[in-house]
C-alpha cells in the first residue's frame, strides 16, 4: 500500500482521526461516577422510587382518595402487635390511615408529588439562576454590583418565609407552590454562574468569538452557559432534595399540597398527629423521604467528585 | 518602640469602627428593599381585615377602612408603614383583634429567643467536640462515624426528627438504668427544663451536624500546621495540643457560620413549636399564614430578617476581631 503524499496525506489522516476516539471532560467523569459505589446505589434506588411512583399506582386496587370506612387506621397484616390493632386484610401493604385510605398508594402518590415538585422547581431555579448569574457576570460593572447586591438582599431573609408568604398570597395554587420554590432557590446558582462566567469570559474563545462579531446574547447561550454546566450540575442534584424539603416543610405545616392529593410532608403530618395509635402512618412516607434524600445527597457527592478537577 | 505599637493598634481600631459603620449603612438599604418588597406583597395579596365576614353595611366598613388607614392611596399608606416602622410600629393584626404585631411578636420573643439560644449553644459544644474528635482521628472508624452522622443529622428534616424523638422519649418512654428518660412533648410550663429538652435537641441536630462538619474540616487544616507540628514537637500530649494551639484557630470558621445557624434555627422553631405547642414566635407565625394575618406575616418577616442581618454583621466584626489576619479593605 503506497503512502500518499499532499493533499491526499492530510485526507487520510483526517479520515484515520475520525475514528480514533478521544476521552472528553465527560467521559472521563462518567468513569468516576461509575466508579463510586455510593453514588451509583443511590442512582439505582431513585430510579426504583421513581418508577414505582410513576406505575406503582396503576397495579393497586386503590385510588388515594378511596376511604374504606370499616378498616380506618389499620396496621399492615405483617406488622407485630397487629393483634392489639386490626386486621386490614391483607391487601392493605403499609395498613391505611385515619381515613380508612390505602397507605401504600398515597405514599406513592406523595412520591409524584415530592418528585415532580424537585424537578419542576429545580427547573425553574435553574433558568432564572443561569440566565441571571451569566448575565450578571458577563456585563460586570454597575450591573453586576446591582445584580449581585439584589442577591444579597434575598439571601439575608430565611427562605422559606418568602415561600410561606408566597402561598399565603397566591392562595395555596398547586402550581404556583412549585415555582415559588423554585423562585427562591435560584440564589446560590447565580452566584456560582456568576463566578464562572466571570473567569470564563476572559478566556481566548470569548475574544475570538467578538473578534468574529458575535452578539452578548449568542456569547451567553452559546459559549458561557455551556461551559458552566460542570459546577451547576452538582448543585442541581442538590437543589431537588432541597425542593422536596421545602414542599413537604410547607405541607407540614398546612400550607402546601391540600387534601384528598397528598404528598409526603402532608402524610408526615398526619402520621405525626397518630403516631401513638398508628405508627407506621408516620413511619413509612418518612422512611421514603429520608431514603430519597440521602440518594439525592450522595449522588450529589459522586458527582462533585467526578467533575472536580482538583480530584485529578 | 512602644508609642509606635500603640498608634498602629488605634489605626486598627479607627479602621474597624469605619468598617462596622459601613456595615451598619449598608444594612439600611437591605431592610428597606426588604421593607418595601413586603408592603407591597402585603398590597398585591387578596382580601383584608374585613373580608370572609358578613355584609358590611357602607358606612362600617368605610369606618373600619379608615381605622387601617385604608382608605387612602397605595403610596401614602405606605409611608405611613414607613413612618410607623422607624418607631418600632409593625402595624395592628389584621385577625389577632385588639392586638398590634409588636405585641404579639413580644409575647412570642421569650420562648423563641431562650429557644434558640439554648439549641445553638449546645449545637456549638457538641459538634465542636464530635468534629475535633473526628479530625484528631481521621480516615478512621470513629471519624467515617461522625461524619456519616453529620449526613444524617443535615438529611433528616426537623419535621420527621421531632415525631420520631417523641415517639421513643414521650411516647414509649424510655428507661435506662430504672432512670426514667421519658419526657414531657408538649407545652411551654413557663419555660421548665425538662418541657425544653426535646425541642431544643430536634432543633440543635442539623447545626450539631454542620458544625461538626466544618469544625472537622478546618481541625484536620489547622493539625497540619507547623505551629502544631512545633508543639508535638515539644512533647505536648494531643490533649493539650488541641486545647492550647489547635482549637482556636479552628474554631474560627464557625464564627461565620453564626448568621446561617440563626436563620435555620429560625425555620426550624416554625415545626418545632407548632409540633410542641409552644407559644412562640414561630407559632404566631403559621398561625397568621392560615389565617392570612397579612400584617403579622410581613412583621415577622421584617424582624427575622432584620435579626439575621445583625447577627451576619456581627459575625464579621467577631471574625474581624479574633483574626487579627483580617484587615478592613477598602
Amino acid at each position: 500500500m503506497s503512502v500518499p503524499f499532499g493533499q491526499d496525506r492530510i485526507a487520510d489522516v483526517m479520515a484515520r482521526a475520525v475514528d480514533v476516539k478521544g476521552r472528553s471532560l465527560w467521559d472521563d467523569a462518567l468513569r468516576r461516577l461509575v466508579r463510586n459505589r455510593a453514588a451509583v446505589v443511590s442512582i439505582v434506588i431513585l430510579l426504583l422510587i421513581a418508577l414505582a411512583a410513576v406505575f406503582g399506582p396503576l397495579f393497586l386496587a386503590y385510588d388515594y382518595s378511596y376511604q374504606n370506612y370499616d378498616i380506618v387506621s389499620c396496621a399492615p397484616d405483617w406488622w407485630p402487635d397487629k393483634a392489639v390493632l386490626c386486621s386490614a386484610g391483607g391487601s392493605h401493604w403499609f395498613g391505611t390511615d385515619s381515613l380508612g385510605r390505602d397507605l401504600l398508594v398515597r405514599t406513592l402518590y406523595g412520591a409524584r408529588v415530592s418528585l415532580a415538585v424537585g424537578l419542576i422547581a429545580t427547573v425553574v431555579s435553574l433558568v432564572i439562576g443561569v440566565s441571571y448569574g451569566a448575565t450578571a457576570g458577563f456585563l460586570g460593572g454597575r450591573v453586576d454590583e446591582l445584580m449581585m447586591r439584589f442577591v444579597d438582599v434575598l439571601y439575608s431573609i430565611p427562605y422559606i418565609f418568602l415561600v410561606i408568604i408566597l402561598m399565603v398570597i397566591f392562595d395555596r395554587n398547586f402550581f404556583l407552590l412549585f415555582v415559588a420554590i423554585g423562585a427562591v432557590e435560584w440564589l446560590t446558582m447565580a452566584r456560582i454562574v456568576r463566578g464562572q462566567t466571570l473567569s470564563l469570559k476572559q478566556k481566548e474563545f470569548v475574544e475570538a468569538a467578538r473578534a468574529g462579531g458575535v452578539g452578548n446574547f449568542s456569547i451567553i447561550t452559546r459559549h458561557i452557559i455551556p461551559n458552566v454546566f460542570g459546577p451547576v450540575i452538582v448543585y442541581v442534584t442538590l437543589t431537588v432534595p432541597a425542593s422536596i424539603l421545602a414542599e413537604s416543610f410547607l405541607s407540614f405545616l398546612g400550607l402546601g399540597i391540600q387534601e384528598p392529593l397528598t404528598s409526603w410532608g402532608v402524610l408526615i403530618k398526619d402520621g405525626a398527629d397518630q403516631m401513638e395509635t398508628a405508627p407506621w402512618m408516620l413511619l413509612f412516607p418518612a422512611t421514603f423521604m429520608a431514603i430519597t434524600l440521602f440518594c439525592f445527597n450522595f449522588i450529589g457527592d459522586g458527582l462533585r467528585d467526578a467533575l472536580d478537577p482538583q480530584d485529578r | 518602640m512602644v508609642a509606635t505599637r500603640h498608634s498602629a493598634l488605634g489605626a486598627g481600631k479607627t479602621a474597624m469602627f469605619s468598617y462596622a459603620f459601613r456595615r451598619l449603612l449598608g444594612a439600611v438599604p437591605t431592610l428597606f428593599i426588604i421593607v418595601t418588597l413586603s408592603f407591597f406583597m402585603m398590597r398585591l395579596a387578596p382580601g383584608g381585615p374585613f373580608d370572609s365576614q358578613r355584609q358590611l353595611p357602607p358606612e362600617i366598613r368605610h369606618n373600619i377602612e379608615a381605622a387601617y388607614d385604608l382608605d387612602k392611596p397605595v403610596w401614602r399608606q405606605y409611608f405611613i408603614y414607613l413612618g410607623k416602622l422607624t418607631r418600632g410600629d409593625l402595624g395592628p393584626s389584621y385577625k389577632t383583634k385588639d392586638f398590634t404585631v409588636t405585641e404579639l411578636i413580644a409575647d412570642g420573643l421569650p420562648v423563641t429567643t431562650k429557644l434558640g439560644i439554648s439549641s445553638i449553644v449546645l449545637a456549638v459544644l457538641i459538634g465542636v467536640v464530635l468534629g475535633t474528635s473526628a479530625a484528631l482521628r481521621q480516615n478512621r472508624i470513629a471519624d467515617y462515624g461522625v461524619m456519616s452522622g453529620a449526613m444524617v443529622g443535615i438529611t433528616i428534616p426537623t419535621f420527621v426528627m421531632a415525631p420520631i424523638l417523641t415517639l421513643i422519649f414521650g411516647v414509649y418512654g424510655v428507661s435506662l438504668f430504672g432512670m426514667d428518660l421519658s419526657l414531657p412533648v408538649s407545652g411551654w410550663n413557663g419555660g421548665a427544663w425538662r418541657n425544653m429538652v426535646l425541642p431544643v435537641i430536634v432543633l440543635a441536630l442539623p447545626q450539631i451536624a454542620y458544625v461538626a462538619r466544618l469544625t472537622r474540616g478546618s481541625m484536620v487544616e489547622v493539625l497540619h500546621s507547623n505551629y502544631v507540628r512545633t508543639a508535638r514537637a515539644k512533647g505536648l500530649s494531643s490533649v493539650m495540643i488541641v486545647w492550647r494551639h489547635a482549637l482556636r484557630a479552628a474554631i474560627l470558621p464557625l464564627i461565620s457560620y453564626l448568621g446561617p445557624a440563626v436563620a435555620g434555627v429560625l425555620t426550624g422553631s416554625l415545626v418545632v413549636e407548632q409540633l410542641f405547642g409552644l407559644p412562640g414566635i414561630g407559632r404566631y407565625f403559621v398561625q397568621g399564614a392560615l389565617n392570612r394575618d397579612y400584617t403579622l406575616v410581613m412583621g415577622v418577616l421584617i424582624y427575622y430578617a432584620a435579626i439575621v442581618i445583625l447577627l451576619n454583621l456581627v459575625a464579621d466584626l467577631l471574625y474581624a476581631v479574633l483574626d487579627p489576619r483580617v484587615r478592613y479593605a477598602r
